[in-house]
């Protein structure tokens, strides 16, 4: 049964830099990495070592503790680099692709969860609780799929998969049977009947208003079958159903990715297509009009500063170029005195609040010190949860689990906190403080 | 601007790390740090807690320059003078500014000694505790105890708590409290609230008919043996008329007697969204409900007879429920229990005023219990929120 949710809680931010609908050709990068910080709580064992040839779906490395989650190559070439930080933790696998991708071959007629595994495509499949890759031992409540990206900037996926509806039946119909229950699909209220999930079988379809974060699956799981201590429901992006799809009607793993490159520092800011982890270097390359910028993958709630020569992260659709603010602020002009047209800023403190349509280029700075939380109210504005939000992140600094427990940490992610971390006045990164709490529930009581 | 940032590089060069804190307290008034985000959200909102306590600050404008002209008017009335508007002001500013001075030059030393102790610039709390204090003064009090008290609030009240951000009451009621408790002659009674007034008294110059009461002291005397007034009637239309509780031209703490310059300082508030209306909303149905019910059972005690709207509109009640009770450090942080909270300090702040008029300041006591209690309100909210999500896990496990 359809249920048409409405959340009025929430907020989107207006930022310069939106992708238009055009997908523009770029050359390939001859450079790809797997980065297993894109997989948080999880322990890379190498299987491959450097200087070996690799083909596409050649395993990398897999989950030290869940060997069969494997992590192969998207590209075939040669295994160049294994960069190492502190304490030889593996920072990325670093590939030199060939000029022509041959594959390693794939079986899809075995059961379905057996070949997704050895497909290398399980990565894209997160469990909640936790925020991370899905357990295979496990059997979901259902399985979450949110049919739009309400982030700033975000690709929009009617666009990006509008020619791709057999492949998107293809990974419902495989989702659809790793779950005792339902395959929920949650779509723009907007996009209603014109959607491209529209008449897809297998899935039960909700609708939901367009205000962030509406489009994290976080809050269409909240509104549909929040998730009680105990229960696991699986999560997968809309683009990667597509990819599993394909695997099963094509017998190929396809790593290829339309990925919008946006943000207020992009010259023309458009889609282009590439590979999973692929250098950012050609991508951006004379397509940024100013020389102090940061390099997001992802959006720039949620996403990973990696740098001009970084590498695309796995789970991203999108990349962000945004003006770095490491610069002082004179208080008068642009800082905390300054009357702020040019402020971003969901308070009501600026002059800005007087201009609801204009859009800003925001930059990096923080905007003010740290401080202890002091507002109140602030957060809960745009927290569209049946949770407190200061109230689980302060359960979650004293690692107090019981009261996490109690308090919903099961049914939430860093990314549903972007948004509270965003306006907070005192500048508290709720995201972290959310992940060290999900780290902390992993060990004790997993 | 250049030569500013160069001043302050050069005094990070040269001094011990020790003294930090300090250079940065000021430096940041002049320049938004150079701190970047570095992961997670990557933008961040304009706002941060200076521009909201600065907001505060200017909110609380109104109420002090009419405090400094009612100083002035006051002092004059109660000498039998009539003098222009400028001689009132002049008068008001001298003795007001001291008090300002003495508040923010202490309450600062004492934040910037345990800043320097904890390493860590000044954090934002005191600008406004510090304007708070002197609104909530009788004109009259000594310096010297405006500063013991500030010390006193800020060390007791906040800073051995963690300081801003982690105090349970508020600080400059705390203040005023401690002033209440040690000094009564100096905080209450008929002598304070109109500047000199004791000299008039020892020189024979106080002009007849001027007792130096504020409308609360008034109210008081009436349940005693030596009324003010006749009856109720008599003081709403002789003496506090309702218009003239909401001008503000009598007696009483410094800034907190005109409603008008107090509810532009609301409307300030309300719109910038620093203040939370629900809070407001709730102290003031709170206030109101206790001074309905007195209306009801008030028999012959004439202050219970005060209309509801007219008790409201006197006394601190007004100042409190814009300035003191909406400080969010201290009030219930969830959004129901904030009307909770509202409610009971608004409701025991009026049931102290007119059960024992030998607290005129029922309004601070009633803000500082809620201050006390809101920990458990919140408490209370939550249990309601984990309860919820226990039926829900009760309900999917069957």
């Amino acid at each position: 049964m359809a249920k048409a949710i409405k959340i009025r809680k929430g907020l989107d931010l207006k930022l310069k830099g939106k992708p238009t609908q055009t997908i523009s050709p770029v050359e390939n990068s001859p450079y790809y990495a797997i980065k297993p910080s894109d997989f948080p709580s999880m322990t890379p064992k190498m299987v491959v070592k450097e200087g070996e040839t690799v083909k596409v779906g050649t395993p990398i490395f897999h989950d030290k503790y869940r060997e069969a989650i494997q992590y192969v190559s998207p590209v075939s070439g040669t295994v160049i680099e294994v960069k190492r930080g502190e304490k030889r933790r593996i920072l990325e696998v670093i590939i030199k692709a060939d000029s022509e991708f041959t594959f390693e071959t794939m079986d899809t007629k075995g059961e379905t969860k057996e070949v997704i595994l050895k497909s290398g495509l399980w990565p894209f499949i997160k469990q909640r609780p936790l925020d991370i890759v899905a357990d295979y031992n496990k059997i979901p409540k259902a399985i979450f799929v949110s049919g739009f990206d309400s982030s700033p900037l975000a690709p929009d996926f009617e666009f990006l998969l509008k020619d791709k509806k057999d492949a998107l039946q293809a990974g419902f119909e495989a989702l659809a049977k790793m779950t005792e229950g339902k395959v929920y699909v949650t779509i723009e209220t907007s996009s209603k009947g014109t959607s491209v999930f529209t008449d897809l079988k297998g899935i039960e379809l909700h609708t939901i208003n367009s205000k962030h974060p509406a489009g994290n699956v976080g809050t269409q799981i909240h509104k549909i079958s929040p998730i009680n201590k105990g229960e696991t429901v699986w999560t997968v992006n809309a683009i990667d159903v597509a990819r599993i799809g394909s695997l099963f009607l094509t017998g190929k793993v396809d790593f290829s990715k339309t990925i919008a490159l946006t943000g207020s520092e992009v010259e023309m800011p458009s889609y282009y297509t590439l590979i999973s982890g692929a250098s950012l270097t050609n991508l951006v390359d004379k397509k940024i009009t100013s020389e102090n910028v940061r390099y997001i993958s992802g959006n720039v709630l949620v996403g990973n500063n990696v740098g001009k020569d970084g590498f695309l992260g796995f789970y991203d659709n999108q990349v962000t170029v945004i003006p770095e603010g490491d610069h002082y602020k004179v208080s008068f002009t642009e800082g905390w005195l300054a009357p702020g047209f040019n402020k971003l800023s969901n308070s009501k403190a600026f002059l800005s609040a007087l201009l609801p349509k204009k859009s800003y280029d925001v930059d990096t700075n923080l905007n003010g010190e740290e401080r202890a939380f002091v507002v109140s109210g602030q957060y809960e504005e745009v927290f569209p949860f049946d949770i407190y939000p200061v109230q689980l992140l302060k359960a979650a600094i004293t690692n107090d689990i019981d009261k996490m427990e109690k308090l919903g940490i099961y049914e939430v992610a860093p990314e549903d906190f972007a948004l509270c971390e965003f306006v907070c006045t005192s500048k508290i990164n709720s995201q972290q403080i959310i992940r060290d709490g999900l780290k902390v529930i992993e060990e004790e009581c997993m | 601007m250049k030569f500013l940032r160069n001043f302050f590089d050069k005094r990070y060069e040269k001094t011990n790390k020790k003294w930090y804190p300090l250079i940065e307290s000021f430096e940041t008034l002049v320049f938004t740090p150079n701190h970047t985000t570095k992961s997670g959200s990557h933008i961040r909102d304009g706002i941060d807690l200076k521009r909201t306590m600065m907001f505060v600050i200017v909110a609380m404008v109104p109420a002090l320059l009419f405090g400094i002209w009612n100083v002035g008017q006051q002092h004059f009335i109660a000498l039998g003078q009539e003098v222009d508007f400028m001689e009132k002001i002049i008068h008001g500013a001298i003795r007001v500014v001291p008090i300002i001075a003495v508040s923010y030059t202490v309450g600062l030393a004492v934040e910037f000694i345990f800043g320097i102790i904890k390493g860590h610039a000044l954090h934002e709390g005191y600008l406004v505790s510090g304007m708070l204090i002197p609104l909530i003064m009788p004109v009259d009090t000594p310096l010297w105890m405006i500063a013991v008290a500030t010390v006193f609030g800020v060390v007791i009240g906040k800073e051995v708590f963690g300081g801003t951000g982690m105090n349970v009451v508020n600080v400059a009621l705390t203040t005023r409290a401690f002033l209440f408790f040690a000094h009564p002659t100096s905080m209450s009674g008929n002598t304070v609230w109109i500047s000199g007034l004791k000299e008039m008294k020892a020189n024979g110059t106080l002009a007849d008919g001027v007792s130096g009461a504020t409308p609360l002291g008034d109210l008081a005397s009436m349940t005693t043996d030596s009324p003010a007034y006749a009856n109720i009637q008599d003081f709403t239309e002789n003496g506090i008329t309702f218009s003239r509780a909401l001008m503000g031209d009598y007696p009483g703490s410094i800034g907190e007697s005109s409603v008008y310059a107090i509810l532009i300082g609301l409307v300030f508030l309300l719109m910038t969204r620093i203040a939370s209306w629900r809070i407001i909303v709730s102290f003031f149905a709170g206030g109101f409900v206790m001074a309905t019910i007195f209306n009801l059972f008030a028999g012959d005690n004439a202050y219970m007879q005060l209309p509801a709207i007219h008790q409201l509109m006197i006394g601190s009640f007004m100042f409190g429920m814009v300035f003191m009770i909406t400080d969010p450090v201290t009030a219930a942080q969830t959004n129901k229990g904030k009307f909770y909270y509202g409610f009971l300090a608004g409701f025991i702040g009026i049931l102290i005023r007119v059960a024992n008029p030998a607290y005129p300041e029922g309004i601070m006591l009633g803000i500082l219990i809620a201050n006390v209690c809101s920990p458990l309100i919140d408490h209370m909210v939550l249990n309601g929120n984990i309860k919820r999500r226990e039926k829900r896990l009760a309900k999917a496990s069957l």
